[in-house]
């Protein structure tokens, strides 16, 4: 484990005004470290999704702070906020939301495109990218052709094709069967997971426990606890 | 073409449904626009063929006429009067009137006659065949070989026949700029001869042509025409005079303007619909971009790209398509009066602008409202 990588403090979110205001996440605090492969879980409504919303730069938080490498994100502009999320945080979505009008490679090759790099240099490094998954013969499919844990994987190929520092994975596993989910979080845990990243699974999935270094619980916008993961203890 | 732009064309071209839906909309906009305002142009410039072809600076008229087609006839003094006005080069007579041609297997054919003042020939068309002095021989009519000439059965140089029961001959054959409107052939003749072959009122003079000594002296013999109570006006100002009876006084120019502006209406319905679906089916994934790192003045690049190239292919396609209709229609139609102008294609780029700017508006609000927080809330 090296230095911190994620320190939230505070963290508060609510939706509503008056009597319609309900708290998502309430005064969260927690610091995650590089190398690290940390879950989030809790029960549905928990505020699981909310939480990592804010510490990726997407939900401002209405009370708290969230430092990525030691940057207050939320000091930052929209414009620059968007290019640190560029730059350092790599997406899995929960639906993945591939382009089906663009081919595998093409949609992993996206935040590199998006970085302004070559679009032949982009396909080539994305092919090699599909290839670290094991999709490389499948670079020239449109997504819809691939099945749901081939797409997952392409998914996460697009999320680290640009190297990113952090990896955020938003119930990666709810679309899939136990053995595919179970294989695809060891890829992640097995490839993806280096000296220099910081791995933040939102899960409730208790099938992939094992994988995780930590796994903080969450309740009712709250956090109730931080259990070591199996693989750490 | 950069990496975004790129991706925003393959998403656009690849949905092929949407594209040509997209694509349908704004070709059938363009193709409904630009053969309405062809259709215009072509009955305005038709309307106005007298004045086109006859090429005068200046004519002078009863203050009644609306058209050049509804002549008036004028007393003769008013050409001596016109031709004494300081500033006035040279004014010559000129005569426009109907007659009927008694063709060889019997039938009739309603012609249209232009009596050329006899001394100077002025307004005289090109000619094709035959000298333009014949028109001084016995009976000499010169046809103009235009869309209607086919309805004389395409008479020769010596072609006889008769016309309001006198003899004439076909001397010459000649080109004029452009057709009438009214789709019988014309024939050109001296002054004189047409008006005594043709039945007529007691004044014989349609118009005076008048060329000015200089464009300085037009406002002058303006007045001086109006004082003896006549009118002068200059040819732009007749082809435009022509050209408001039509708009107005036939309802023609209105209904045309209304069917272009259904057009109009019904190429923003269909392609600003589509292109709405289109950005909604997409929503979730620029959603998933802007999670991502995209900005929005980039997403926004991507709509104004995906609208912009599907405007300006629509646009293409229905200009290539309105171009082949009229083509096509003029081969078996020469008499259609359609004529694709720069200020057609320049409407119809304006307004598929329009068309494009709305529907790309409306997508950016669309896509600028997405929250990357609703992409993971799923």
């Amino acid at each position: 484990m090296e230095g911190v990588a994620i320190r939230a403090s505070g963290l508060t979110k609510w939706f509503g005004d008056g009597d319609l205001r309900r708290t998502a996440v309430r005064d969260v605090t927690f610091e995650a470290r590089f190398g690290e492969l940390l879950y989030v879980v809790g029960p549905s409504g928990s505020g699981k999704t909310t939480l990592l919303s804010m510490l990726s730069g997407i939900l401002r938080p209405d009370g708290g702070s969230v430092s990525l490498e030691q940057t207050d994100i939320w000091s930052l502009k929209a414009d620059e906020l968007a290019r640190f999320r560029l730059d350092k945080i790599g997406f899995v979505f929960q639906d993945y939301h591939l382009f089906p009008r663009l081919t595998t490679a093409e949609n992993v090759a996206v935040p590199l495109i998006l970085k302004r790099r070559p679009w032949d240099q982009a396909i080539a490094q994305a092919t090699a990218q599909l290839d670290e998954v094991g999709l490389k013969d499948r670079a020239g499919l449109p997504p819809v052709k691939l099945s749901g844990g081939e797409q997952q994987r392409v998914a996460i190929a697009r999320a680290v094709v640009s190297r990113p520092d952090f990896l955020i994975l938003d119930e990666p596993t709810a679309s899939l069967d136990g053995e595919t989910g179970r294989r695809v979080i060891e890829l992640v845990r097995r490839e993806m997971l280096t000296g220099n990243r910081c791995i933040l699974i939102v899960t409730h999935d208790a099938r992939i426990f094992e994988f995780a270094d930590r796994i903080l619980h969450l309740e009712d916008g709250k956090l109730t606890g931080v259990e070591q993961g199996h693989l750490a203890s | 073409m950069s990496g975004i732009l790129r991706i925003a064309y393959r998403l656009l071209v690849n949905d092929r449904g949407k594209f040509a839906a997209l694509l349908i909309g704004i070709t059938f906009a363009v193709l409904l626009m630009i053969m309405m305002t062809s259709i215009y142009a072509g009955v305005m410039s038709r309307a106005s063929a007298t004045i086109i072809n006859t090429g005068a600076s200046m004519w002078v008229m009863d203050r009644g006429v609306t058209s050049v087609v509804s002549s008036v006839p004028l007393p003769d003094y008013v050409l001596d009067a016109v031709r004494s006005v300081p500033g006035v080069k040279y004014a010559v007579p000129m005569f426009t009137g109907n007659g009927l041609v008694k063709l060889p297997d019997g039938d009739y054919q309603a012609v249209s006659i232009v009596g050329l003042d006899d001394s100077t020939l002025f307004g005289r068309p090109r000619m094709l065949a035959g000298r333009i002095e014949d028109v001084y021989a016995d009976n000499g009519f010169i046809v103009v070989k235009d869309a209607e000439y086919s309805k004389l059965r395409s008479p020769g140089v010596g072609t006889q026949f008769e016309l309001n029961d006198h003899r004439a001959v076909i001397v010459g054959i000649a080109q004029v700029a452009s057709g009438s409107l009214f789709g019988i052939p014309t024939l050109y003749t001296t002054y004189s001869r047409a008006t005594q072959d043709l039945p007529s009122t007691r004044f014989t003079l349609s118009y005076v042509l008048v060329e000015p000594k200089s464009r300085s002296d037009v406002p002058a013999i303006e007045a001086a025409v109006d004082a003896l109570g006549y009118r002068a006006l200059t040819r732009d100002r007749f082809i435009a005079r022509t050209a408001e009876f039509y708009k107005y006084q036939t309802g023609l120019g209105v209904n045309l303007l209304l069917m272009t502006l259904i057009s109009f209406i019904v190429g923003m319905s269909i392609s600003g619909q589509t292109f709405y679906t289109f950005i909604l089916e997409n929503l979730e994934k620029f959603g998933a971009l802007k999670a991502i790192g995209a900005r929005s003045s980039e997403l926004i690049g991507m709509i104004l790209f995906q609208a912009a190239f599907t405007g300006l292919t629509g646009y293409g396609l229905g200009v290539g398509l309105s171009a082949l209709l009229i083509a096509m229609a003029k081969l078996r139609l020469p008499t259609y009066a359609a004529m694709i102008t720069f200020g057609n294609l320049g409407v119809a780029f304006i307004m598929v602008l329009i068309i494009t700017t709305v529907a790309s508006y409306i997508g950016v609000r669309r896509v600028l409202r997405i929250e990357p927080f609703d992409v993971f809330r799923g």
